[in-house]
């Protein structure tokens, strides 16, 4: 690691083309939208708005043509998601897909597997989750438990996961199960990719505290999967899992999650604010610059083939630690009480983010893996 | 330019500027082999166009060169000769030798040719021949003004013991005085010094970060070196976050500045810049425990300049202000095309 590695990088000219293109489209499919569902920000799920996306080429974009992608750079790709994500564009049941198994299933993917589920996801059709925690497994995820075992040219799994977002309305999971004993805890873990339709599969939505159904406990019961399941080497899938957290854990979802608060609160703050209010939101877009900046250094590691794990983990602690502290200066700046039922479109946001805020420092690691992934890439033991 | 810049200045501060040197230049005892040092280097005049006799380098050139005067502590003006060097080429005027300082600050006006008023937290101000200035008149107006022209001065240093001073001056006589081009603001002193201090506070974070993992992965107690233990991880993992915060602000502000100074790029790395300081001492202070906090121990030669280069050329408060009352003018449709494009934006879609 080095501090260095924060490169300052500029959008390159042909990805920034796309923005107005992008801003048009949203402008327009998005008038009516409330600001409540913004506020859902990558949570809001929208089957027919992932078609009409894909449909214009922004899911799996980054994938090959031959796939149904557009060979776009990680740039082109992150100037369309920054839009959708400060839009608060309903972008859930993609998201997964085109974050992380799209670009997964063509690095270790058969042809089979590829020609089975990129060009579905890039037209916005084909929705994916990632199975990791279970009950016992939460940050400690080299203990999981849940276990495939060889029959004949099958595979049996059983186990059960936990927290695993959008379960419910997806079409397979990709899990991280183990598949061998090893001194190593790490070593025997596999991937595979689950049709979720499998006989043996019970998902079951849990409620989260503002009574919303985003993740869910799914329970596999000797489900029976075809050879080619497997995505990547067996006994690889601590490894390959690790190699995504780099794409998971630097793009700009990491810290705009309260955007749509920063919204309502230039609204009702109207044009000449006070002192206080003024300073607050200064200091919050100045946070915000600096943040899209290092996240889009990250992104030109990524772009070069480099492994930015420890910058990208700087990305999304300070970056959960921004959206967090949105809710909370916000709610010191107004004399506006949230509410979740009636009100005015901020007392509404500001109710609903603050109750969403605990999950930004939980998914994706929680602030103190991160910290610990950072301090030991500053040489710390 | 850029690795050339870093590595030569980065090799003449390795030699010359050592916790000794600092330490020796307290307030009053100008080091001025040191500058001589430095001005046979060029430096001063890196930023100054090459038809007015300096090497023609742009900003983001120069960012490594003034993170490394905050890193090693740098007790000369080193990045505010370049600014105000800057600033003359700017104004078509050549630029002048030996250290030079300025004053984004006070009460100066230029009237029948004379120049009247305050120069307030001039840094290095007893320690110059000239500081650059802008004065109020029919237009926004540059001045070089002597030092020694002052009708009185009021000599003042920061926490870090760094010369900041207040001159008056009274009908004086301008070595310089030129009207500011219409297409430079006439706070682009306040702007370009909020810049230099936010790389020179990324600087200094950078040596304190480096300074604090060592010092944790030697120090033992209960039998193990305190770098193993969580609580001291987590701590100096967010003074890394903070600082490649303030590194990343810096370089954007730099990169986006060149004839112009790229305001809201400069804002925010200030903001974030004066943020990290806080947070950052706070962590290098409680990892190094008592030895941190004596005078023999390097560790304030960082702090003590943090502490007052956070404040310098418009605080947190002042430049965060600034910055959001300009976004709420804008409305909350333009908040996100703002910082996109890194200017202020009406896009056509803003909400009336």
């Amino acid at each position: 690691m080095s501090i260095d590695q924060f490169k300052y990088s500029r959008i390159p000219p042909e990805a920034e083309a796309l923005r107005s293109e992008v801003r048009t489209f949203l402008a327009d499919t998005l008038k009516d939208y409330p600001a409540i569902r913004r506020a859902d920000s990558w949570m809001g799920f929208d089957a027919e708005f992932s078609r009409r996306l894909g449909a214009r080429g922004w899911v799996g974009m980054a994938l090959p043509k031959r796939y149904g992608g557009s060979d776009a750079s990680p740039f082109a790709r992150y100037v369309v998601i920054e839009e959708l994500l400060a839009a608060g564009a309903p972008v859930s049941a993609h998201w997964f897909a085109d974050r992380q198994s799209g670009p997964q299933i063509l690095h270790y993917g058969t042809d089979a597997q590829k020609d089975r589920h990129l060009p579905a996801i890039c037209r916005g059709e084909q929705y994916f989750c990632i199975g990791m925690s279970e009950p016992n497994s939460g940050s400690d995820l080299a203990s999981i438990k849940t276990r495939a075992r060889r029959e004949g040219d099958k595979w049996v799994v059983n186990g059960q996961k936990v927290w695993t977002t959008n379960a419910h309305r997806s079409h397979y999971m990709i899990a991280l199960v183990r598949t061998g004993e090893n001194s190593k805890r790490q070593e025997g873990l596999s991937q595979f990719i689950i049709d979720l339709s499998l006989p043996g599969i019970t998902i079951r939505p849990i409620k989260d505290l503002t009574g919303s159904e985003h993740f869910n406990e799914v329970f596999l019961d000797e489900v029976v999967l075809d050879a080619d399941a497997l995505i990547g080497t067996e006994g690889q899938g601590w490894s390959q899992v690790t190699a995504e957290l780099a794409f998971e854990r630097s793009g700009p979802e990491r810290f705009l999650s309260s955007i749509a608060l920063i919204h309502t609160l230039i609204d009702a703050v109207g044009r000449d604010p006070d002192a206080l209010q003024a300073k607050e939101i200064g200091r919050l877009a100045a946070r915000l610059v600096t943040l899209r900046n290092m996240s889009l250094s990250v992104t030109a590691q990524l772009a070069a083939g480099e492994n930015p794990a420890w910058a990208a983990s700087c990305v999304k602690d300070l970056g959960a630690v921004f959206e967090q502290e949105i809710p909370e200066l916000v709610q010191l700046l107004c004399d506006i009480p949230p509410t979740a039922e009636g009100g005015c479109d901020h007392a509404q946001v500001l109710a609903y983010l603050t109750q969403m805020a605990p999950s930004f420092s939980l998914r994706g690691g929680t602030r103190e893996i991160l910290r610990g992934i950072i301090a030991r890439g500053l040489g710390l033991r | 330019m850029r690795e050339i810049f870093d590595s030569t200045v980065e090799r003449l501060f390795a030699d010359l500027v050592t916790p000794d040197a600092v330490r020796a230049a307290g307030t009053g005892n100008w080091p001025a082999e040191l500058w001589a040092a430095l001005e046979e280097s060029g430096f001063g005049l890196a930023a100054v166009p090459e038809a007015l006799g300096g090497a023609g380098a742009c900003w983001a050139d120069l960012c490594g060169v003034v993170r490394l005067c905050g890193r090693y502590a740098l007790p000369l003006p080193l990045p505010e000769t370049l600014l105000a060097n800057w600033l003359l080429g700017v104004c078509g005027q050549p630029a002048q030798a030996g250290p030079l300082s300025f004053a984004a600050s006070g009460s100066l006006k230029l009237a029948a040719g004379k120049v009247s008023g305050v120069a307030v937290d001039v840094p290095w101000g007893r320690n110059v021949p000239a500081l650059v200035a802008i004065a109020a008149g029919e237009v926004p107006m540059l001045v070089l003004l002597p030092v020694e022209g002052a009708s009185a001065r009021t000599l003042r240093s920061n926490t870090a013991g760094e010369a900041r001073d207040e001159f008056a001056y009274e009908s004086a006589v301008p070595l310089l005085a030129v009207p500011l081009p219409a297409n430079v603001p006439a706070d682009v002193l306040l702007l370009g010094g909020a810049m230099l201090r936010s790389a020179q506070i990324a600087g200094a974070l950078q040596g304190m970060l480096e300074m604090t993992i060592t010092y944790a992965n030697e120090r033992v107690q209960f039998g193990k070196a305190i770098g193993s233990f969580q609580a001291i991880q987590h701590q100096i993992a967010v003074l890394s976050e903070h600082t490649a915060a303030s590194v990343m602000g810096a370089e954007a502000a730099f990169s986006e500045s060149a004839e112009t100074l790229a305001r809201l790029p400069v804002t925010a790395a200030k903001v974030c810049a004066s943020e990290a300081a806080g947070i950052g001492a706070s962590v290098a202070h409680g990892v190094h425990g008592a030895i941190g906090f004596t005078h023999e121990h390097a560790l304030h030669l960082g702090t003590r300049r943090l502490w007052s280069w956070r404040s310098e050329f418009g605080t947190l408060t002042y430049w965060s202000g600034e910055l959001g009352r300009a976004l709420c003018q804008g409305g909350a449709a333009a908040f996100w095309p703002s910082l996109v494009a890194g200017q202020l934006e009406t896009p056509a879609g803003a909400r009336a």
